[in-house]
């Protein structure tokens, strides 16, 4: 029995299965099985669905703004995230570190705030246009911000610019420099080397970034809906408006299932340009290879990039943070005497309970329970993450049609999916629980791809030679992948970590769906402040915001130092 | 891993004692708020331990009680609007309860007639217009509908799109209700042309757009709640002695917006759940209303805050229309809308 | 045609070259010998202009090359670990070089077949380098490196990662191909034999300086100093110390010897290290003024020889010795050694 079992684990479509096993159990209850339950019950003429009455345009229409408003905010954030991956693979400048974890920031805030945010910088009474009306002398603002087709565009390079720069650049620092110096001697120029060596090398992961980011744009909902304004939709507007609003649920699913087949045809057409390539990296210690930017035109370029990407992703947040510990007098007569001046009275007010409302939260409480989220959140994401990206090393057939699958969580809309969630985990066990363990489960569906996307090609590049090495240095296999394959992945782990911590951070759709008033959590409470009028609750929610950066940057900072120290032991 | 999670699982299962009350599970939308003490008083006179579910917006949050009908989340569902209502009746979500309680309600919010539904609150959605700037400009602050599309108005009130924001949909609603449904296309057509601004949500017409709010932005006219001065009051950064704010309250420009709670079908807690809807209708719940949700209490004998008093201005004659009207046309009155003002 | 001088460069804090200086004539092929660690490969990539020395400079043909970056040198470098492009196939990957200077495709195809020719490998154009085996692998990363025809070539440790067999059969078609292509050509090693085999000159690369530079056979008949005798294995070496001249008399702990050396006899006091080799042991020891004697270790058949190991006394180090005739295991042995055959050395570096 054992040798049977011993000879079945030899063959790679076996042992592929076996590592997908508890992946694939874990999408299929939780993912698939929701979703197909949800359209099962949708689109039947119980619901009032005829196919043949379906208007096709409301199809199309939608489904080509999103294609096209994705296509080009991905090219732009790839215009962007590609020279800042440069920068941060190659060279070494005061507060680097700061930087990287700064760009990690706006992925996690919600929409509502980083609209704020923009707000603040480029509104209509932004300081931007405050400034500009001031120097010029005009009347009203010049730049018209909000609602506008680059709003959109400009939101989605400030959210997903830092999936290239993390997916990008920490391949490229891994990158074997010989080769890079192989073609110099060759006689290849800087731009040569860049294009013949580099970027074919570079080309599965900004392939991997390119898809993730397009993906996050397809799916887009709240950029477009409260920076873009009510002249666009994409599908997942649509998707929203149909479902809340209009309680249309058949056109709704459809609308869905349009979005998952978009989401597989991508995820298909990604596989197939990416190839099977397979590349040995010469695993390097941390800023090996990375230098001071040294010739003026290096120089010029690297502070131009850092200005860039300061003021397009930092920007706003600053302006944010600032916010928060800023009262502004507010030009009323009617208003008081208001000053302007430093304050800490939002975040004092946090921690009051002014109403003696039932539902208040403690900004402690909500930190720990987005904390706790997350932790578990990472804990699902990377035993399965890795569990995957062995599956995907075998060369097996299985592989293919497992692997757009495990994508699809991408382009599924929180609402459809929480909606599922709703009809199909409506009893017990799930109902018994008070603590809402389908919310960090909700979370890994859409952390997973990335996770995965991060651990595979990582895992791809560990020569079989050094596992060979150790076991012939009488490394049992668990031991083999102790000593070489896990110490040589923590960078891909570490960067994994951070996607799972920041996803889970900041989702807000299938969370305001799944969570429980027991275990609210930060975005919950922001949204919570800015739906009521009045400052208070205004700079409460800037507060709010303020602490949900600060606890995330904090996690990233403890993520990335716990690397730096821990090489001898990890 | 698994047993990490199995440590969470086990350590949050509900832990058995020996007296142990019992559950109700109240279904309701995000805007739900209460305060703390009422809902332990009841809790003790009971002897009942009170769940609530919030689950995202009233749309969401019916959503998921028609989707979980067979098998129910709740034993009460609590904040079903009049846009609604309708919607919820057709899908049979209720049981009926003629509560005792209702004697004190006015007829005027008692819509549905079977007692499925009993209305708790009512709101209105009202334009708020920004006191400062109607002042230095020395402009009179319009009183209708009709006027908002005069040239001195241009440009100056913003709106949430009908599709994606439910004080939007008020608003339209509100225009349908003054120019019926044959002339108010052509209503929106001269309000277009006068430079009206759309905007998806709440949120950022309130804090971006309008003036009157923290965020200083360049329209002083805003579609917002009645009981946006008050808040504005309560929750200023500095205490305030009058609301920068005021909702212009004439006839039809405001719509009148009833919330419902109803006994969800199928509860194994019918006694309970009704304790529980007498609790809501009574005074010292509904007197609890305006400060938690800054809406208004249907039971006419609840009294009304000083900040309300102060500075909500309750207009007498509220733009409604019948449920099943909205229940039928509310599609085609969006779209047509957005056909005329968007594209 | 390339003058290096003075080349200064640290690693880490610790300075690793430190005042580098050689010259490599045309048609040359030197051979730069160094422990590992010693800094070879970074010297050789300071020469190519991938990275900076501190101080110093290089000239080709008289003209320093501070200026000019490593794709304009036209120098050729092959790497320790090969550098093969695993996103390109075997002809790719020798026709890059070819391409980077835009020669026409029709040449380019048939430099590469020329190549591939000269390596011995026609029909693996279409092969995954990734899928090639450590000598195959070896072979297109030197293609490569000649393909472009450089004007100087480059090779860093090249044989290194290979069986003993494999290596001596490239280091003879290497030499081959180097004479062939008449391209003047910098060797780094580690291993003297190989070096032997290539080298026209041989420079020996020690703390950070070139300790001593030479044809094979004269360093090997005339080490600098102790370092360098046991850097190439010459023989065996003994502690000792000058007591006298003409003459050179040495006090060992195996006793008096009288040596010979290279130029100035060292002064009488100095400390010394005499240099025995062991193919200069004369069995015929009555004709000797040295006389070395111990108990027999061990026997090593070696073809025409056998090398024997003595034990002399514990404080020093296993005597070896090349002798034609076998003796017995255990039994007691004397050999004799004229004096020129023992060498004085310099003590520095021991």
């Amino acid at each position: 029995m054992t040798d049977r079992l011993r000879s079945l684990t030899k063959k790679p479509t076996w042992r592929a299965l076996i590592f997908w096993l508890l992946p694939a159990a874990f999408l299929g209850y939780f993912f698939y099985q929701p979703l197909l339950a949800l359209f099962n019950l949708l689109i039947s003429p119980d619901w009032g669905f005829r196919l043949a009455e379906l208007d096709l345009n409301r199809l199309w229409q939608p489904l080509w703004f999103t294609t096209a408003q994705a296509a080009l905010s991905t090219l732009l954030t790839l215009i962007i995230g590609l020279p800042g991956a440069w920068l941060f693979a190659n060279y070494i400048f005061p507060g680097k570190k700061l930087l990287k974890i700064l760009t990690t920031l706006p992925f996690i805030l919600p929409t509502v705030v980083v609209a704020a945010g923009f707000n603040a910088l480029l509104g209509p009474r932004g300081w931007l246009n405050l400034g500009l009306m001031a120097l010029f002398n005009l009347e009203s603002p010049p730049i018209q911000f909000l609602n506008t087709f680059g709003a959109i565009l400009t939101a989605h390079v400030f959210y997903n610019t830092t999936i290239i720069i993390r997916v990008v650049s920490n391949a490229w620092s891994q990158q074997n420099i010989r080769l890079q110096q192989a073609a110099k001697v060759l006689g290849a120029s800087p731009w040569q080397t860049f294009r013949e060596v580099t970027l074919p090398l570079l080309k599965p992961s900004i392939l991997a970034g390119t898809l993730l980011v397009f993906l996050f744009n397809f799916t887009s909902f709240g950029v477009i809906l409260m920076l873009g304004g009510p002249q666009f939709a994409t599908l997942e507007v649509e998707i929203y408006v149909q479902a809340l609003h209009m309680l249309n649920l058949p056109l709704a699913s459809i609308l869905s299932i349009l979005q998952l087949i978009c989401t597989l045809a991508i995820t298909l057409g990604h596989n197939k340009l990416a190839g099977h390539q397979k590349m040995t990296i010469v695993p390097r210690s941390q800023e090996i290879g990375t230098r001071k930017p040294k010739h003026t035109l290096e120089r010029l370029a690297t502070t131009l990039l850092v200005i860039i990407l300061f003021s397009l992703l930092v920007a706003p947040l600053a302006s944010l943070a600032l916010r928060s510990v800023v009262k502004l007098e507010a030009s009323r007569g009617e208003r008081g005497e208001i000053t302007r001046g430093f304050t800490l009275q939002f975040y004092r007010e946090l921690g009051v309970n002014r109403l003696g409302d039932l539902f208040y939260v403690p900004p402690i409480t909500a930190a720990r329970n987005s904390l706790i989220f997350a932790l578990i959140t990472i804990l699902i994401t990377i035993t399965l993450g890795i569990l995957v990206a062995y599956a995907l090393r075998q060369r097996s057939p299985i592989n293919a049609v497992l692997d757009p699958l495990l994508m699809l969580p991408l382009g599924a809309s929180a609402i459809t999916l929480g909606l599922g969630f709703i009809i199909v985990f409506n009893r017990p066990p799930f109902s018994n629980f008070r603590f809402p363990i389908l919310l960090p489960i909700a979370h890994s569906l859409v952390a997973l791809p990335f996770i995965v996307r991060t651990l595979s090609p990582a895992l791809q590049s560990i020569p079989d030679s050094l596992r060979n090495a150790a076991r012939a240095l009488g490394a049992p296999p668990l031991r083999v992948w102790r000593e070489i394959d896990l110490p040589l992945l923590s960078p891909a782990i570490i960067v994994s970590i951070i996607f799972g911590l920041t996803i889970s951070l900041g989702e807000f759709g299938a969370s305001s769906f799944l969570t429980r008033p027991d275990y609210p959590t930060l975005p919950i409470a922001i949204f919570r402040y800015i739906s009521q009028p009045g400052a208070l609750n205004y700079g409460q929610a800037l507060a709010m915001s303020t602490l949900l950066m600060i606890v995330c940057a904090g996690g990233i900072f403890i993520i990335e130092h716990f690397q730096a120290t821990s090489k001898d032991w990890l | 891993m698994l047993l990490v999670l199995a440590v969470i699982l086990a350590s949050c299962a509900p832990k058995p004692s020996t007296t142990e009350p019992q559950t109700l599970t109240v279904m309701t939308h995000d805007s739900f708020a209460v305060s703390e003490t009422l809902i332990r008083e009841f809790e003790a006179e009971h002897n009942v331990r009170l769940a609530f579910v919030r689950s995202g917006d009233t749309g969401s949050a019916l959503n998921q009680a028609i989707l979980s009908k067979q098998n129910p989340l709740a034993d009460v569902f609590y904040g079903l609007d009049n846009t609604f209502l309708t919607r919820a009746l057709e899908e049979g979500l209720f049981e009926a309860y003629k509560s005792p309680l209702l004697d004190e309600i006015p007829d005027q919010f008692e819509i549905d007639p079977d007692h499925f539904a009993l209305p708790v609150d009512y709101g209105d959605v009202c334009i708020n217009y920004d006191k400062a700037y109607f002042d230095e400009n020395n402009l009179a602050v319009p009183t209708s509908l009709k006027e908002l599309t005069q040239l001195e108005y241009a440009g100056l009130l913003v709106m949430e799109n009908p599709a994606t924001s439910s004080p939007g949909l008020a608003f339209l609603m509100a225009t349908i209700a003054e120019f019926g449904e044959e002339n108010y296309l052509d209503y929106w057509r001269e309000l277009a042309d006068n430079g009206l601004v759309v905007v998806s949500d709440w949120e950022t017409a309130y804090y971006t757009n309008f003036s009157g709010s923290t965020g200083q932005g360049p329209q002083p006219m805003v579609v917002s709640y009645g009981s946006s001065p008050a808040a504005e009051v309560i929750f200023a950064e500095t205490e305030l002695d009058e609301a920068p704010t005021a909702s212009i309250i004439g006839p039809n420009t405001c719509f009148r917006q009833i919330e419902f709670v109803g006994i969800l079908n199928g509860t194994q807690n019918r006694d309970l759940a009704e304790d529980f809807i007498d609790f809501m209708l009574s005074e010292a719940f509904q007197e609890d209303i305006p400060m938690q949700m800054f809406v208004f209490p249907v039971n006419e004998n609840a009294d009304l805050p000083q900040a309300f008093i102060d500075n909500v201005q309750i207009p007498t004659e509220p733009a409604s229309l019948p449920s099943e009207l909205i229940h039928a046309n509310r599609e085609d009155w969006i779209e047509s809308w957005i056909e005329t003002v968007l594209d | 045609m390339l003058k290096v001088s003075n080349i200064q460069k640290t690693y880490e804090g610790k300075p690793l070259l430190n005042g580098v200086s050689f010259t490599v004539s045309t048609d040359e092929t030197i051979c730069l010998l160094g422990s590992s660690g010693s800094g070879k490969s970074t010297l050789l990539r300071i020469i190519a202009g991938l990275e900076e020395a501190e101080g110093g400079q290089v000239f080709w043909k008289e003209k320093p090359l501070a200026d000019l970056p490593a794709h304009q040198r036209r120098f050729g470098l092959m790497f320790q670990d090969y550098a093969l492009f695993p996103h390109r196939n075997v002809a790719e990957n020798i026709a890059f070089g070819l391409r980077m200077q835009d020669r026409p495709k029709a040449e380019i195809e048939q430099r590469v077949r020329a190549a591939l020719e000269t390596i011995d490998m026609l029909g693996f154009e279409d092969r995954k380098v990734t899928e090639l085996s450590g000598g195959e692998q070896q072979r297109v990363a030197l293609a490569r490196a000649i393909a472009p025809e450089p004007r100087m070539l480059m090779l860093d440790e090249p044989l290194g990662a290979l069986d003993r067999t494999l290596r001596e059969q490239l280091s003879y078609e290497l030499r081959s191909i180097l004479r062939k292509t008449k391209v003047p050509a910098i060797y780094v090693t580690h291993d003297q034999e190989e070096a032997y085999a290539i080298a026209d000159r041989l420079l020996l690369l020690h703390n950070g300086i070139i300790l001593q530079s030479g044809k094979p056979h004269e360093i090997y008949r005339h080490p600098k100093n102790a370092w360098v005798a046991k850097f190439f294995g010459l023989g065996n070496l003994i502690q000792g110390k000058v007591v006298g001249h003409s003459p050179l008399t040495v006090e060992t702990s195996m006793g008096m010897i009288q040596a010979s050396c290279d130029g100035e006899q060292p002064g009488i006091g100095s400390q010394t290290t005499v240099l025995f080799r062991p193919t200069r042991a004369c069995p015929q020891r009555e004709n000797c003024t040295n006389q070395v004697t111990g108990e027999v270790l061990d026997q090593v058949f070696q073809g025409e020889t056998y090398r024997v190991t003595l034990r002399i006394n514990r404080d020093l180090p296993n005597f070896n010795v090349q002798l034609s005739e076998p003796v017995q295991i255990g039994q007691t042995l004397t050999v004799g050694y004229h004096p020129e055959d023992i060498l004085c050395l310099e003590n520095r570096d021991m």
